[in-house]
């Protein structure tokens, strides 16, 4: 939920109007929803003016990339604003137009250390790339520098995730002009990790409500025994059961989001808010898939249905951008150091 | 696919942030608590607002200026925001204090007077309520009435100048050391087309000939519930709450600030301190040697899913407490907030017994084997009292238009 109304009716009618278009056997990115994103500029919200960007805040991006989950909508919208734009940008360089990738990962220079001479080479490998094969260039976040590659200059394996999202084997071995490289700001590492953990959080929000407002209109309309399965208490249980999670799961990242906006991803604050958040999302995320395919019976699981477009979303997002095990584990890191004393502050947010 | 999508309902309000102020508040109270703790004065308890009920600890909160603090000034209250009670309250929680003594009528017999009482019954029971000296009941369960309140059974029958009530209210937390509390009880004769008309509220003294007050032991034999017997009592006109009549009204709305506080969600807090203390091997309670930590990457994944999941939960509560500052009664969130928070209580106990092996003792004094067994005996009330889960669920499934 977010108090920035009318940026929600904007993107729920974008996001809601190239669902009904698009057909549901495609897969790999929504050109024309992409177009209208640019249009409206809702593709580089966060980013400066500057930097083709509309100035917005992390809070209205978190009210778009939830929209952005619920709807399923087949676009590097992450990708390309909050990673990406975010590390060009940061690094000093030209954000390349159109959808954009972003990865962390150590490419090897040579000559060493030598990324913005004339001649430099880059090679290796980056796995798992989202949106590889679509995005106009890939910004590589490697040690100190920010590589912005061409999509045309290195090779491109394809792969997907469990809702077939391009995650695409990047394979690179290309010259470097130095306008396409820049130094890192200090913290990139980090703040790119947290980036792409609520970016992947806030889409995971939008999900569970997405597998959630499907489940209900199905209870509602499905009738066995003589009656819509929703007026059955077992089903009724469940489905609050879900509706629960999903409001955890929104409460979680929108209180990340704003920890973000307010604090910096550079704050300790910020660390934990994204972590707690991706964590809690990623357990929604499980509990609300589950629940929604057993509410929809069989056809849930069959390919003509629509529901697989969120829960497979879940289920491959819940993983990326570490799973709820991994931040769980860097969460726990933090209460052991903080001790029993310091539990409560912690969690408060104030030592 | 865009109808459902917006008309599901709104689960969880708008995040909000404390007003800057709240930090120094704070500060205050940790500091206060720290005093106390280092004094000894009590030990960190496990469902401390059922049973920690200690007349000086609430005085001396009194003292401060933390009972009553959303009670106008001119009541003795300290006018001051649901927020900033809610600061207090959460930091109460977790260090375990006793609060039971005022935490009825702190919670919700203040707010409830300030919302349907008469100058008259503010002007008599506020200032007390504020000084940390009244203190309150809720009467609402019968014997045939649990979760379906509104077939309550406790007469109210008109009489010269009053009414007079006859019936049975049981699990009044701390009724037989409370002044009073409010009985709901029917007005009007049932109808079977409108079960919830009918009803009323009274506030009965519990000193008043005709009340009879007899303990329901919890399982552990410890005295918290009780029954309260009406025969004739005389309530006067005076003492009646709001409109006669209105009673499931004011009832209910009430229900979003008593299902979504910080006690939803924290009644096994210093369990999980004491959790943490073992795991990082700071446990304080250890005689003489530390036991040293017993950190392994399960130990510390499973610490830090339970701590998201509070931080988490926190943030929700806080956000119902924001919404309902600003004048709305959310009471689909509330609900989700107690069924989370309630079963969240009960992870907290499952993970001190998985994660350490020191069995429950209820004869310790104080420390980890005391902490596990009060929250393991009194869990079962968690996700009871406020309205059982299965009905809050109820509520959501009826907001999200399934029944």
């Amino acid at each position: 939920m977010s108090d920035n109304a009318e940026l929600v009716e904007l993107a729920e009618s974008i996001f809601a109007d190239a669902r009904s278009t698009a057909s549901e056997s495609e897969s790999g990115l929504d050109a024309g929803l992409w177009k209208t994103l640019e249009e409206t500029g809702l593709a580089r919200l966060t980013l400066p003016e500057a930097a083709g960007g509309s100035d917005g805040t992390l809070t209205d991006a978190a009210a778009v990339l939830s929209m952005a989950g619920a709807y399923a909508a087949r676009i590097p919208l992450v990708e390309t604003d909050l990673l990406a734009g975010w590390l060009a940008h940061a690094a000093g360089l030209e954000t390349p137009s159109g959808p954009l990738t972003a990865v962390a990962a150590d490419l090897t220079v040579t000559p060493s250390g030598e990324a913005g001479a004339a001649g430099a080479r880059v090679t290796g490998l980056l796995a798992r790339v989202p949106w590889a094969r679509s995005a106009a260039a890939i910004v590589v976040l490697s040690g100190d520098h920010v590589l912005v590659l061409d999509r045309a200059a290195v090779t491109v394996t394809e792969g997907v995730n469990l809702a077939e999202e391009p995650r695409d084997t990047v394979t690179v071995d290309t010259g470097l002009d130095s306008g396409a490289v820049g130094t890192a700001p200090a913290g990139a590492a980090a703040e790119f990790r947290l980036r792409a953990a609520l970016g992947r959080a806030l889409l995971l929000a939008g999900a569970a409500r997405g597998a959630l407002a499907e489940s209900v209109r199905y209870a509602g309309e499905r009738v066995q025994f003589g009656r819509p399965i929703g007026r059955f208490q077992a089903v009724q249980q469940q489905l609050a059961l879900a509706a629960a999670e999903v409001a955890a799961a929104a409460a979680a990242t929108d209180a990340a989001a704003r920890t973000a906006a307010v604090d910096g991803f550079g704050a300790a604050s910020t660390a934990f808010a994204v972590a707690a958040a991706k964590a809690r999302a990623g357990e929604a995320a499980g509990q609300v898939a589950r629940i929604a395919h057993q509410v929809h019976g069989a056809i849930g699981f069959t390919r003509e249905h629509h529901l697989r477009l969120v829960t497979t979303r879940l289920w491959s997002w819940r993983d990326e951008d570490g799973s709820d095990a991994q931040w769980n584990d860097e969460i726990g890191a933090r209460v052991l150091a903080a001790g029993p004393d310091g539990l409560w502050p912690l969690v408060t947010g104030t030592p | 696919m865009t109808e459902t999508l917006t008309r599901l309902p709104t689960l969880v309000p708008p995040p909000v942030e404390l007003p800057e102020r709240a930090a120094a508040l704070r500060a205050d109270v940790r500091a206060f608590l720290a005093e106390e703790r280092a004094a000894q004065r009590w030990h960190p308890r496990a469902d401390v607002w059922l049973s920690g009920w200690d007349e000086r600890f609430s005085k001396e909160l009194a003292r401060r200026g933390w009972l009553g603090m959303t009670i106008p000034t001119e009541y003795g209250g300290h006018g001051a925001s649901p927020l900033d009670r809610y600061v207090v309250t959460e930091e109460l929680l977790a260090a375990g204090a006793p609060v039971a003594a005022h935490w009825v009528a702190d919670r919700q017999i203040g707010p409830s007077l300030m919302r349907f009482g008469t100058e008259e019954q503010r002007q008599k029971f506020l200032p007390g309520i504020a000084r940390g000296e009244v203190y309150f009941g809720i009467g609402m369960s019968e014997p045939d009435s649990g979760s379906d309140l509104a077939s309550v059974r406790t007469r109210a029958e008109r009489v010269d100048g009053g009414w007079e009530l006859t019936g049975t209210k049981v699990w009044t937390s701390g009724a037989h050391h409370a002044h009073a509390f409010f009985a709901l009880a029917r007005s009007a004769p049932r109808d079977e087309n409108n079960r919830h008309a009918g009803l009323s509220q009274f506030i009965v003294e519990l000193d008043a000939p005709g009340v009879t007050i007899r303990p329901i032991p919890l399982l552990t034999g410890a005295h918290h519930f009780n029954e309260v017997v009406f025969d004739k009592v005389f309530i006067p006109d005076s003492m009646v709450l709001g409109e006669i009549g209105a009673g499931w009204h004011q009832v209910t709305s009430e229900l979003a600030f008593e299902r979504s506080g910080p006690e939803r969600f924290l009644s096994t807090f210093p369990l999980l301190q004491a959790l943490v203390a073992q795991i990082a091997g700071t446990d304080l309670d250890a005689e003489g040697s530390l036991a040293g930590p017993s950190i392994d990457a399960g130990r510390r994944r499973d610490l830090g899913g339970l701590v998201s999941r509070l931080w988490t939960l926190r943030r929700m509560s806080l956000a119902v407490a924001g919404s309902l500052e600003s004048g709305h009664a959310p009471e689909l969130a509330a609900a989700v907030v107690k069924d989370l928070g309630t079963r969240f209580e009960n992870e907290i106990i499952d993970a001190a017994r998985l994660l350490v092996a020191i069995p429950p003792d209820p004869g310790a004094e104080h420390g980890y084997a005391r902490l596990l067994a009060d929250a393991v005996l009194h869990a079962p009330g968690f996700t009871l009292r406020g309205g059982t889960n299965e009905v809050l669920r109820g509520i959501v499934a009826r907001g999200m238009g399934l029944r």
